[in-house]
């Protein structure tokens, strides 16, 4: 119980982790026969490696680490697009620091940006409009990268781009929705789901009616959760207890931060300014109808595709992954990290072959950092291995 | 990036830009606060405790909620990662003509 005198508050995890024992044991769930939950967010998943969640939970419990790490899923044939945008002469490449390591075909941001070209890590695409305000002779491109929790933040800044009339900045927009590759896992016949942790700032945002077929449709239970180890474990226990009693619906946990209806103002700016693309890649994943997001044609001076003829609106080569790495098994929860060749070999955080190394919201990032290799656990897949 | 912050609203900066003023663990940046403005006046936001994605106010929170979420994103070092990343983009804003 080494992680467990970590939390703040000992006796309140107690009877939590007892409860979903006793949960787990009704279910008749067995190390050999798990009931399976997948948590979206990469917070949730750094969240569980950080308190050791899979190791106090009971063996019957399987976590299955789902695609919410959108630097993870970023593939490489877009890191190589925003190279090329970057080494135009006339641009300043605005991204998140997150996005600096994650490996292109033949380098990252971070390399570009030592061989010269003029990248700068911002916090908020404020910065990126502020950036353009003082440089008007120059272009200025914000990376448009991220869920639900910064997409509107980058319709608010198209926007506020637009109020102004600024001519120079533009946005390399490959924002991505939640609901989609989750539809895309719930479709897959390998892939063996008994529920879902739904993610919580995501979730402010949206809301919970985008969540509704995952119950309706699929019959699994979905539970929103917080971030906190004891917000954890209560969304476990209620998909536990939703499984049980043969329900499937969408709950949340977390509702003195979630609304129901999420953020009106925010979803309002995300659809002036978006439409969805008719499909995305996602790196282990593929193609995913309708996951993307693109600018819609009343804001196409501020969409870089369009201007600098890149990315998603050109031809585009597809770029294959690193030989012999397995990002996309480990993507889909169809194999844990370790059972990767590279995990930790040839692949580590300070040299990165696959996304899921950069982020600390990664998983194999998060088997790293925490030493979560449990082999007698991880050598069990909860699902069939991939062909 | 991906987890919002918690902060306080200390002052309205720039009314037609929506920016306030936001206090985050000490830091203190323009953050726009159109998504949380609902209809009342822009002074009456000063006080409140916000979470904070990426330079926007996303959700109005509580005083405890905020405490409670900072503590958590303290202890998984996404906190820290953030504050930096406020801190490096406001230097790089000020050294930059």
């Amino acid at each position: 119980m080494k992680y467990a005198d970590e939390f703040r508050d000992p006796a309140a995890a107690k009877p939590l982790l007892a409860a979903i024992t006793a949960a787990v044991d009704d279910l008749g769930a067995t190390k050999d026969k798990p009931v399976s939950i997948m948590e979206i967010c990469g917070g949730h998943t750094h969240a569980i490696f950080r308190y050791g969640l899979d190791k106090l939970t009971p063996e019957g419990l399987e976590f299955i680490h789902g695609p919410g790490c959108p630097v993870c899923v970023l593939p490489m044939a877009r890191v190589d697009e925003c190279i090329e945008l970057a080494e135009r002469p006339e641009v300043i490449f605005t991204t998140f620091g997150d996005a600096m390591r994650v490996p292109g075909s033949k380098k990252s941001l971070l390399q570009a940006k030592a061989d010269g070209s003029d990248i700068r890590m911002v916090y908020s695409p404020l910065d990126a409009l502020e950036i353009a305000r003082r440089n008007p002779t120059r272009e200025v491109v914000f990376f448009g990268l991220g869920f639900e929790t910064t997409t509107p933040s980058t319709a608010f800044s198209i926007l506020q781009a637009a109020a102004e009339g600024l001519t120079n900045f533009t946005v390399f927009c490959n924002h991505i929705t939640v609901p989609p590759p989750i539809k895309a896992l719930l479709d897959d016949p390998r892939m063996v789901l008994d529920g879902f942790v739904g993610p919580g700032h995501v979730s402010m945002v949206i809301g919970l009616r985008p969540y509704d077929f995952i119950a309706k449709d699929y019959g699994k239970p979905i539970v929103v959760a917080g971030f906190e180890p004891l917000d954890l474990l209560q969304a476990v226990l209620m998909v536990l207890h939703q499984i049980r009693d043969g329900r499937a619906e969408v709950e949340n946990q977390y509702a003195r931060v979630v609304p129901e209806e999420g953020n009106p103002a925010a979803i309002a700016a995300c659809e002036s300014v978006y439409e969805p693309r008719e499909s995305f890649e996602w790196r282990g994943l593929g193609e995913i109808d309708l996951s993307g997001l693109k600018i819609r044609e009343a804001y196409g001076a501020f969409d870089a595709e369009r201007k600098f003829s890149i990315g998603y609106g050109a031809p585009r080569a597809k770029t294959a992954e690193p030989e012999g790495t397995m990002c996309g098994e480990v993507m889909s929860g169809r194999i844990k990290p370790p059972q990767c060749p590279h995990f930790g070999k040839t692949c580590t955080p300070e040299t990165p072959l696959g996304a899921l190394m950069v982020s600390s919201e990664g998983a194999c990032s998060a088997y790293q950092q925490y030493g979560a290799i449990d082999l007698r656990r991880s050598a069990k897949a909860a699902v069939e291995p991939a062909e | 990036m991906c987890l919002g912050i918690p902060g306080k609203i200390v002052a309205i900066e720039d009314e037609a830009r929506h920016l306030a003023t936001v206090d985050v663990s000490g830091v203190r940046r323009a953050v726009n606060v159109l998504p949380v403005e609902g209809n009342g006046p822009l002074e009456d936001l000063i006080g409140r405790y916000v979470l904070v994605h990426v330079g926007f106010a996303m959700s109005l929170i509580d005083e405890a909620e905020a405490k409670r979420t900072l503590e958590a994103l303290n202890e998984l070092g996404e906190a820290q990662e953030e504050i930096a990343a406020m801190r490096a983009s406001q230097d790089a804003l000020g050294t930059q003509p």
